[in-house]
């Protein structure tokens, strides 16, 4: 376990981690989103 | 005026579902008279440590979250337009009323003094308080899903010109239905945020609003293929034929949402993890429980929701709702009863009597016995043949 010494650290801390992980699911829910529909009817949208 | 097909069929009373039910009511009625004259201390193990028990756990969060089909079919067929999910909007509104009518009724329970119920609305607001909130908004969405059922009971009773008036509120109904919801789900969450002292630090945290009204929509959206699954198996003879033409859309369209609500609600949880830096508990035992609570019951079912869509399995769609209704049930008791009080030795913490679990067995029975009148009676399954593509 980390161990803070000052608020600030403890932000940067995870705060750091939290943006890493938001950057990671902004890649993995259109991945997913993708996963459930590749097998979906296909709409002519012209 | 078209004549009205028989719709109930004779069936034999005594059947061993009904014999359960007729056993489970005339205990609730003893236990009734119990609990109002004798006081909470006679039916339940609450004490002034444990003032909230399963009453509040399962009738109360369970119930609102699980009544949450109500406003995610209606906001998905009037609001976004997706008239395919027209059969399900009233099953789905039968389902929340009762849902939301039995949570006040068994609120009483709870509450004691039912005379009193009133009084929080009309004559001593707490505004400040959260639970001033939830009950404003439930006793709001109460009317609200009342007034969207009546059409059905209006055809029922052939009052055509008052069935058009409240028709035409559709959309101002499920406005006034998403906006109440988002509030009082939420508020639910909220209502925990007072006590960090007390709720286990993997499940406390700011966005626990956030998390309760995101769980009550997938919640709600197995719920409703939890119940078309049961009303296909138990009423088919009710259902008519667009009913079960547009039940297979229902059930892969409803399976697909929920699969991506849960992925979304996954994401937010760890996000919670990561803001508050909780990641040592995940190594203790409440850790691993957090960890079956998340990947057990949220993740896993959302991925096989997502291979029942992807193979158009119907079965494995039905299943994974009943699963996910499980996980939403033992959410709702990690935050109300497992996780609260955590700190506490075990021989002070709260384990709910049998009186208290025949209580809610007793409110659950009551649902299913109104569900099946109103369903035999009503047009729910079916549409009414004066009014057919009447919306």
């Amino acid at each position: 376990m980390e161990i803070f010494y000052s608020l600030q650290e403890f932000m940067t801390y995870s705060k750091g981690i939290t943006y890493l992980i938001m950057g990671a699911i902004l890649i993995l829910m259109p991945l997913y989103w993708l996963f459930l529909t590749d097998r979906d009817e296909k709409k002519e949208t012209y | 005026m078209m004549e009205r097909p028989s719709r109930i069929s004779i069936k034999p009373m005594i059947t061993p579902i009904n014999v359960v039910l007729g056993i489970i009511l005339a205990i609730g009625c003893v236990l009734t008279v119990l609990r109002f004259t004798g006081g909470l201390s006679v039916v339940t193990n609450l004490d002034d440590n444990n003032p909230w028990g399963i009453w509040i756990g399962f009738d109360l969060l369970c119930g609102v979250a699980l009544a949450a089909g109500g406003y995610t079919t209606s906001s998905a067929c009037y609001i976004f337009g997706l008239k395919r999910y027209h059969s399900a909007v009233r099953p789905a509104i039968l389902t929340a009323f009762l849902g939301y009518a039995l949570v006040v009724l068994a609120l009483h329970y709870d509450v004691g003094r039912p005379w009193r119920l009133p009084f929080p609305i009309f004559w001593q607001q707490g505004t400040t308080s959260l639970l001033f909130e939830v009950g404003l908004c439930v006793f709001l969405y109460l009317t609200v899903l009342f007034v969207e059922f009546t059409p059905a009971a209006f055809e029922w009773l052939g009052f055509p010109k008052l069935r058009e008036k409240i028709v035409k509120l559709t959309i101002l109904l499920t406005i006034l239905g998403v906006v109440l919801s988002t509030l009082h789900q939420s508020s639910l969450g909220a209502l925990y945020t007072i006590v960090p002292s007390k709720l286990h630090p993997l499940w406390y945290s700011g966005y626990l609003p956030v998390y309760f009204f995101i769980s009550s929509m997938f919640a709600g959206l197995s719920m409703v293929l939890f119940e078309g699954s049961l009303a296909h198996k138990y009423m088919h003879d009710k259902m008519d034929e667009t009913h079960l033409r547009e039940s297979e859309g229902i059930v892969l369209g409803f399976g697909k949402a929920a699969s991506f609500i849960m992925a979304g609600y996954v994401a937010i949880k760890v996000i919670g993890l990561s803001v508050d830096n909780n990641w040592h508990y995940l190594f203790t035992g409440y850790g691993a429980w957090f960890l079956l609570e998340l990947i057990g019951f949220v993740a896993l079912p959302a991925f096989v929701y997502a291979i029942g869509v992807r193979e158009k399995n119907i079965r494995l769609i039905q299943r994974t709702a009943v699963w996910t209704v499980l996980g939403i049930i033992l959410n709702r008791f990690n935050i109300s009863l497992i996780a609260f009080n955590w700190h506490l030795p075990s021989a002070e913490r709260y384990f709910p009597g049998w009186m208290e679990i025949a209580v809610s067995l007793f409110i659950v029975a009551i649902g299913i016995v109104i569900y099946r009148f109103v369903t035999t009676h009503m047009p729910i399954l079916y549409e009414h043949p004066d009014y057919r593509s009447d919306h």
